[in-house]
């Protein structure tokens, strides 16, 4: 049987990847790892406790703060390690969600490092006969927390049922749902330009690729190759986050699923070609790792992976949603988590696969062979 | 009159202000091995890099088999074979895996992997790792990916160059084997004397872009039949011009090991006055050895320092 170049080329990247164990966690175990630790860090618990610095002034004894407090029914508690006391208050009901607020005597000093650490986002003192708040006016969870105690304090009681708000439960809400489709698009980018880039400048260095260009071998089935056996890798990444996304979160593509690969695709295409031209002239393995840091970082922490791009100042935002990460996470959430189809996500497969392309011929045509 | 293998005409490389090889010519013909020998630096590279396609000329002109690398790249693809001077393969590929990657870009059969796996005498070692193997099963695996294509020229760049004396043999005797059953063409860049000596027909002897000699090996030592060398050592330093008169040729003095070579027409006249003006002189030897030029010295003698430098 003759040997096939095309098929050999593809089996020496496939063969790379899962005989090297960093490269087989990094792009596997890596991103499972993330989105689990990620999913529960950030998924909303059933129950919230907040604590809540108390300081005393000089003279003021517990019994008139408890005085104060009396509408509140507080309960006393322990800490169970430190064996601290402190007041325990519980505001809200099933409806409107349910938070442990747990008021901590220290003196002043310790509220403050409190304060400073995040263990505390509001600090209570007394004054002769009144409670004084303390917090950062620009923290809006220090704000929830001062207008739910004091209206414990003054006795305005929620009524039992709250029955004007219907909690909402469904899934594509939660902070899961936004951020496994933005793993899946980080994935991409990460696996395809480290693979393909990485790989094309080492052969360089090494003058491998003088090697093998000194034989009849094709040169754009060289570059094929890393491509088509990256499309594989990234298929087999992509599933296995989907599948444990799937069992662990319970999550679901809502909308077309064809629309997921031909964008998946899309999004490899368009980091296919930026690897190629990253890759056409660095003779260097430190320069690559620069130049693709250089465009990886900002993607990562801009595209709306883990929190979402409406943070930014409005002016920047249409500079984040030209990015191709964005383009390709946005994407993909709005077929996982909306339903939307080819209809809807039309615009970045065209996109991505026209950068893409212009990128693989500009990088193509600089390509330094030797 | 029989096409060379290989033609080399007036072939110079200028770098921005280095002129690596300046002016170079030579052929090679069917079954010849070729040495070029020279110390770091003489362009030995860079003149097999030409004719491997990788680089190109600045002036002159390449012809293997009549053809050129302008008008007829893919035919000369495979009408040579290579092996450069440092090619690191894929760690995580066996050997038989890498061989079989580079069969597949000539379109051979497994079966032609397996006989070059042979030839080098790698079979214990194909399913190793590249990462495992040593220096000179690095090279050897090199070899076999330059013999595929049983090419009619074969060009290799210091296929022995930090091999311990017993791999460097098994290189040779490759190669040697190969030149005996094959009408394969080499040319061999080498900073071995002895390498030179053993393999090849003819020796190009190159330092800084030009050629300085080419010839066989009694080609290159008749030219010079008639020097004899007076080889000796001490202590004290000799001045350039301290031996002079007819029948002495030239001196070469080393400061580093104190020693010095006296390049003389004949050493029965010479020796007898070598030995008294050394002693009128108060020098007073620590060695003294006379004997006839070999290539070492002549290398020397041309370019001033050793092979190795």
């Amino acid at each position: 049987m003759h040997n096939k170049t095309f098929i050999q080329l593809i089996l020496v990247q496939i063969r790379e990847f899962y005989r090297e164990p960093a490269a087989l966690f990094w792009s596997l175990l890596f991103p499972v790892l993330m989105a689990w630790g990620l999913g529960i860090a950030f998924s909303n618990k059933p129950v919230q406790t907040k604590t809540i610095a108390l300081v005393f002034a000089e003279n003021q004894s517990k019994e008139s703060f408890e005085m104060l407090i009396s509408k509140t029914s507080f309960e006393h508690r322990k800490d169970s390690i430190t064996n601290d006391h402190y007041y325990q208050i519980k505001y809200g009901n099933d409806n409107i969600g349910l938070t442990y607020f747990r008021i901590k005597p220290v003196n002043m000093q310790q509220a403050e490092l409190m304060l400073k650490r995040g263990n505390a986002s509001l600090i209570i003192t007394t004054n002769e006969n009144k409670l004084e708040y303390h917090f950062d006016k620009y923290n809006t969870d220090a704000q929830l927390s001062y207008l739910q105690i004091t209206s414990l304090i003054n006795g305005e009681n929620l009524s039992n049922q709250q029955s004007e708000i219907k909690p909402m439960t469904e899934k594509g809400t939660r902070y899961v749902d936004f951020l496994i489709p933005g793993l899946i698009a980080m994935n991409v980018m990460m696996s395809t330009l480290w693979g393909i880039s990485y790989t094309l400048i080492e052969t360089r260095t090494k003058k491998l690729l003088r090697r093998m260009v000194a034989t009849p071998m094709p040169k754009w089935e060289y570059i094929m190759s890393h491509i088509t056996a990256r499309i594989f890798l990234c298929f087999i990444e992509a599933l296995i986050i989907f599948s444990f996304a799937y069992y662990y979160f319970g999550i679901t593509i809502k909308g077309s699923i064809a629309a997921f690969i031909v964008l998946f695709l899309s999004g490899i295409v368009a980091f296919s070609g930026l690897s190629v031209l990253i890759a056409s002239r660095t003779a260097k393995t430190q320069v690559g790792n620069g130049l693709i840091n250089l465009i990886v970082m900002p993607m990562m922490l801009l595209s709306g992976i883990y929190f979402s791009y409406h943070n930014f100042p409005v002016q920047v935002v249409p500079f984040i949603q030209a990015l191709p990460l964005t383009m390709l996470a946005d994407g993909i959430k709005a077929i996982f988590n909306e339903g939307a189809g080819f209809i809807q996500v039309w615009k970045y497969i065209l996109i991505l696969n026209t950068l893409g392309i212009i990128s693989f011929i500009i990088g193509l045509k600089f390509f330094k062979w030797y | 009159m029989e096409i060379p293998i290989l033609d080399v005409k007036d072939v110079r490389k200028h770098f921005k202000e280095v002129k690596a090889v300046d002016g170079v010519n030579f052929t090679v013909g069917t079954g010849e091995f070729i040495a070029l020998l020279g110390p770091n630096g003489a362009g030995k590279t860079t003149t097999v890099e030409m004719i491997e396609g990788i680089q190109q000329p600045t002036s002159g002109e390449i012809n293997i088999l009549g053809l050129n690398w302008h008008t007829n790249e893919s035919k000369l693809r495979r009408l040579i074979s290579l092996s450069l001077q440092e090619t690191r393969f894929i760690d995580k590929l066996r050997v038989r895996e890498t061989v079989r990657l580079f069969a597949s870009f000539y379109n051979l059969p497994d079966a032609r992997v397996d006989e070059v796996i042979e030839i080098v005498d790698l079979v214990e070692k194909k399913k190793s790792y590249v990462q495992n193997l040593s220096g000179g099963q690095r090279q050897k695996l090199a070899l076999a990916i330059a013999l595929l294509n049983n090419a009619p020229l074969l060009l290799l760049d210091e296929p022995t160059t930090g091999l311990d004396p017993t791999a460097r043999r098994e290189i040779w005797n490759i190669l040697m084997d190969l030149k005996k059953n094959q009408k394969t063409s080499l040319i061999l860049t080498t900073h071995y004397m002895e390498e030179a000596e053993f393999l090849c027909d003819r020796i190009i002897i190159m330092d800084k872009g030009k050629i300085l000699a080419q010839g066989t090996l009694d080609e290159l030592l008749s030219a010079n039949n008639s020097k004899e060398i007076i080889a000796f050592s001490t202590f004290d330093h000799i001045p350039d011009n301290f031996f002079c008169g007819d029948g002495i040729v030239k001196l070469i003095w080393d400061d580093k090991t104190n020693s010095g070579k006296l390049i003389v027409r004949n050493i029965i006249e010479q020796l007898p006055l070598f030995l008294s003006k050394v002693k009128d002189a108060g020098i007073k030897l620590t060695q003294l050895e006379c004997r006839k030029l070999t290539l070492d010295d002549l290398f020397i003698s041309m370019t001033g320092k050793h092979l190795g430098d």
